[in-house]
């Protein structure tokens, strides 16, 4: 009896450390941005069209970096959906098993690369690949930064996705075929459909792991916020903000130092969004089957 | 045709010579030799693992789907060999319908299971659908039971009725046989007798083949039975002859209960 309380206490309390560390963030996101409000009214935080923080003439108009973050991520998916659901089907429901073990180690391989390189490589190979369609790309740039985390993320699309349809059951599929489908239609009108659920939850995880990406941004896309959203040009994201005034010279307290806070916390939101959609989403989803 | 055919009565639908059927190195159906006639309804019994689904699974080559899978011999289907190159799998299969013994409704509605045939044989017309899909529930004897649901999930359905759902899919694309995998074996003794009454319902207007371990079944739903044992074809009579005077003693063990 003893052994099995001690037990239950140590599991308890585990999961009780990782609720209050959770809160506790929340906590000091929640206060640095309400004395960060306290110098900056809402209305110049969310009118204002220019983010000058560590200008001598400072200006907190959140819509640029939010820009920045919509552009480089809304590219990323761009690349991420369909090459990996297309990398997903084509590994589910196509490839003899032999090009399946060739396949499947080369994408984990692909998602073992540390952020940075592919920062490196957005910077060093993308960019310049990219300028032979717009001659005019300067050197950093949003689209390149967007393009290479779309990459970066196909093999979380492909794997999440190749789950999802591997759980559909293989009767549908002989239903189909059954009646004389083909195995595209099959794939396209049964086991896709079949597996919506799963594919709007891995992209909505993709869509969660573009937002707090910051190492390929900050690196590549350009550190200038800007009230646009050509992506032609260079931008700084949300993260990249982050990363750029922490490992500055920023002095503790200041009110460059609070907007830090205030940005975490925009990005906790709405990841905290996403994530509850997500999870609003499967159970929909699995409340029709 | 199918009207045409009727009239002359006997006439081989299905006429298989010499087949033999491998999974890898095993090899699963022995020269089986076998026909079926037009408008009947043929019973495949036999003990498990006796080749009885592999040979129901090489009339629409459904067997294709396993990579393993070799065919020898002759499989004549509406005048067509269809184990020949320039075989349309499209439309055989669509002209040979498959129920399988685990009732398998798409996860959509009603209506869309119904219209899934249809649709990809490139019907795209809404009233030509609704017809199909009011037609097709009529014939499997469900469109009473799901008229004023018809977009509701088809996973809502009880176990009969997603079996009679699929039988009216496979009815759907206007097939001229119908082949039955154990339709009813998953299911309970009403919803059984329900299927075995729609096959009666059925019969002249399709050819249908149905494998069943249920002898009973067989005797009430077939005019000829096929006995399969160990992949070989061991006997095939009228069915009310093969129950009752068997000429093979291994059938006659076989129905009276004593292996199998």
């Amino acid at each position: 009896m003893m052994r099995e309380r001690i037990q239950l206490f140590l599991l308890a309390s585990c999961a009780w450390i990782s609720i209050a560390i959770t809160l506790a963030i929340a906590v000091a996101l929640l206060q640095e941005t309400v004395s960060f409000f306290r110098e900056v009214s809402a209305a110049q935080f969310l009118l204002d069209t220019e983010w000058t923080p560590l200008f001598w003439e400072k200006h907190y108009g959140i819509w640029p970096l939010v820009c920045g973050t919509v552009i480089t991520t809304v590219i990323s998916l761009v690349v991420a959906i369909p090459v990996g659901t297309t990398i997903a089907l084509f590994l589910a429901e196509w490839s003899p098993r032999s090009l399946r073990q060739i396949i499947k180690p080369i994408l984990e391989i692909l998602s073992g690369i540390p952020t940075i390189v592919f920062g490196y490589f957005s910077v060093t190979i993308a960019t310049p690949l990219l300028r032979i369609i717009f001659p005019s790309l300067p050197g950093f740039n949003a689209l390149s930064a967007g393009v290479v985390m779309g990459i970066m993320m196909v093999p979380l699309m492909a794997t999440l996705v190749e789950d999802a349809l591997s759980v559909v059951p293989q009767s549908f599929r002989e239903a189909s075929y059954a009646l004389g489908a083909s195995r595209l239609t099959t794939m396209l009108r049964v086991t896709l459909p079949a597996a919506a659920g799963g594919v709007v939850a891995a992209c909505i995880l993709a869509l969660s792991r573009a937002l707090g990406e910051t190492m390929i941004v900050t690196i590549a896309a350009g550190q200038q916020p800007r009230f646009s959203l050509n992506p032609l040009q260079a931008v700084e994201t949300l993260t990249a903000f982050i990363a750029q005034v922490v490992m500055g010279d920023t002095p503790y307290g200041s009110i460059e130092h609070r907007a830090v806070f205030v940005v975490g916390c925009l990005l906790f939101l709405g990841t905290f969004t996403l994530n509850v959609g997500s999870m609003w989403i499967r159970e929909r989803f699995s409340s029709t089957r | 045709m199918g009207q045409a055919l009727k009239k002359e009565g006997v006439h081989e639908i299905v006429s298989v010579a010499d087949l033999n059927l491998w999974y890898g190195s095993h090899q699963a159906l022995r020269s089986i030799s076998l026909s079926a006639m037009t408008g009947e309804v043929l019973a495949l019994i036999g003990p498990s693992g006796c080749g009885k689904s592999s040979f129901l699974r090489t009339l629409n080559r459904m067997n294709d789907l396993i990579p393993i899978v070799r065919v020898e011999g002759r499989v004549i289907v509406m005048g067509q060999d269809i184990y020949h190159d320039g075989v349309e799998l499209a439309e055989l299969r669509r002209r040979v319908g498959l129920v399988f013994q685990r009732s398998n409704p798409f996860p959509k509605s009603i209506y869309d299971n119904i219209a899934y045939g249809p649709r990809i044989h490139g019907e795209r017309r809404r009233s030509e659908l609704d017809g199909i899909v009011e037609q097709s529930l009529r014939r499997a004897d469900l469109w009473e039971e799901v008229k004023d649901r018809l977009s509701a999930s088809a996973l809502g359905l009880s176990g009969g009725q997603q079996q009679r759902l699929c039988i009216a899919r496979a009815l759907a694309v206007r097939p001229t046989i119908l082949l039955m995998d154990e339709p009813a074996s998953a299911l309970d003794p009403r919803s059984t007798a329900k299927i075995e009454e729609l096959i009666g319902m059925l019969r002249g207007e399709y050819t249908i083949v149905i494998v069943t371990h249920n002898m009973q079944q067989a005797a009430r739903v077939s005019d000829r039975t096929a006995f399969f044992c160990d992949g070989s074809l061991i006997e095939t009579g009228v069915t009310s002859e093969l129950f009752t005077n068997p000429r093979n003693a291994q059938t006659q063990d076989y129905i009276t209960g004593r292996f199998g």
